[in-house]
């Protein structure tokens, strides 16, 4: 099979929507169900997520042909884990209230089968210039998908965006939006949503279409 | 699992000069520890850089959030010192190692006017989801807590959480008689060592004032031992002019 030939343009928009990580490709669930119970807490998974993305890529990428094919995914690893020590002892230095909230989840990065999955399918076979776009890319969408599920539960679950109140003195919150269970119901309804979107999309293509099946483009968790 | 052997392990070695696609030449064992070995020095190398960086900077918020804390459970007092537990369970004002843990550590509290006012005990146990720390007030004359304050909890958000979050809750903490007796609400007697459990959230609750309970029992004796030579010397000093020479060495 030959490799796709795409543009720089396509590099850096593919995963901010039509292949995104998370609402698409369903990559990196964990920590995007577990940590997005306030948009705050979303942010942060999102950037740290994503300085690990972008570092890892720009070294992969870079040294790419030093790296034995064997001992790849190894190596991968370790550059992974390397940002993420980093990344964790910086927002425990900087935003330690932020750190205490997401815990463990920020060493779990290095298990975001996101991240080793553009090292393996991107990185790995691009210069470091389109490896930056689409690590650019595949980060923003992250960010904006995190920050859309904390959006919905702060709101629902506190009241509140950002910390500011927004539903009024008379709001009773929804404690169930905050607890993991509450990620499960954002998750699916956001799923259900663009599922919706992308079948009336190919309706209006290619009318009365005999069967819909599920999307084929949905593929593992962490 | 059988193991499959590689298409590339079967080409001849180099394989220049045959038609076809290139063939990848296997990398010697050598190369692949090299490799491994040369990027984790160096990943090693970029972590204790950044380490050396940050540690003092999350050792300070760390220091910070400790001393806030005994400030507040102490009722507002003006300094604190650290005393620490020694092998036969007797405090000493220094540590017999480096390495005392925090829960060998109490932090005697002093007034403006350098008068003892209570020591803060650090205190952990399971709760609902995970594991409570906290830190609370007690006055060894009265017997007394004179404030609680959560330091670690994963407890359910808008249930669990309400055992540092209601104020209600943390405000019975402040002078409140020891051992804790935990009721109900609405099966309140008025007595001085009662604690109204949060509804909804009895196993945090009742965590936290077993916790407390506990560290009192446990500390009681020793606590009330060094609070009394305390006092002791403290009284010893105001009888007794101050020295005109300052005297070095540990007793």
């Amino acid at each position: 099979m030959s490799p796709r030939v795409t543009t720089p343009q396509h590099d850096l928009l593919r995963g901010i929507w039509r292949e995104n990580p998370v609402l698409v490709q369903l990559l990196g669930l964990c920590p995007a169900l577990a940590v997005t119970n306030t948009v705050e807490n979303s942010l942060a998974m999102g950037l740290a997520t994503f300085f690990v993305l972008l570092g890892s890529s720009i070294l992969v990428s870079a040294f790419k042909n030093l790296i034995p094919k064997q001992v790849r995914i190894s190596a991968y690893i370790l550059v992974i884990a390397t940002f993420v020590t980093i990344a964790d002892l910086v927002l425990n230095a900087v935003v330690p209230e932020i750190h205490k909230a997401l815990g463990a989840f920020i060493a779990l990065i290095v298990v975001n089968c996101m991240i080793l999955g553009r090292q393996e399918a991107f990185a790995s076979k691009n210069p470091v210039g389109r490896a930056i776009l689409d690590a650019v890319g595949t980060g923003i969408g992250f960010i904006i998908a995190l920050t859309m599920i904390g959006g919905f539960r702060e709101v629902l679950g506190y009241g509140t965006f950002l910390g500011y109140p927004v539903m009024g003195a008379s709001f009773e919150p929804w404690i169930i939006m905050i607890l993991p269970a509450g990620g499960f119901f954002t998750m699916g309804f956001i799923l259900l949503f663009f599922a919706w979107w992308e079948e009336r999309k190919t309706e209006r293509v290619q009318p009365r279409r005999w069967m819909h099946g599920v999307t084929s483009e949905v593929g593992g968790a962490d | 699992m059988t193991e499959q052997k590689l298409p590339m392990a079967e080409s001849p070695q180099g394989g220049v000069g045959t038609a076809g696609p290139p063939v990848e030449v296997e990398a010697s064992s050598f190369r692949l520890v090299g490799t491994l070995t040369v990027a984790g020095a160096l990943a090693g190398l970029a972590i204790v850089l950044v380490f050396q960086w940050a540690r003092p900077q999350i050792e300070a918020y760390q220091a910070r959030v400790l001393a806030e804390a005994v400030t507040e459970v102490l009722g507002g007092a003006a300094r604190y010192q650290t005393v620490f537990m020694d092998e036969d369970g007797v405090y000493k004002d220094q540590p017999v190692a480096d390495t005392a843990t925090i829960e060998e550590r109490i932090y005697v509290g002093y007034d403006e006017a350098e008068n003892p006012v209570g020591v803060a005990v650090v205190g952990a146990k399971a709760g609902f989801q995970d594991v409570i720390r906290l830190i609370f007030g007690y006055d060894p004359d009265a017997r007394e807590v004179m404030g609680m304050k959560v330091l670690e909890s994963r407890e359910t958000p808008g249930l669990g959480d309400k055992i540092e979050k209601d104020s209600t809750f943390v405000n019975q903490f402040v002078r409140v008689a020891t051992l804790i007796q935990a009721v109900k609400k609405g099966r309140e007697r008025g007595l001085d060592e009662e604690v109204v459990m949060i509804t909804g959230a009895t196993i945090s609750s009742k965590a936290v004032i077993e916790i407390i309970n506990m560290r009192v029992e446990e500390l009681e004796d020793p606590i009330g031992t060094y609070w009394n030579s305390m006092g002791a010397s403290v009284a010893e000093q105001e009888e007794t002019p101050p020295p005109t020479t300052v005297g070095g060495g540990a007793p």
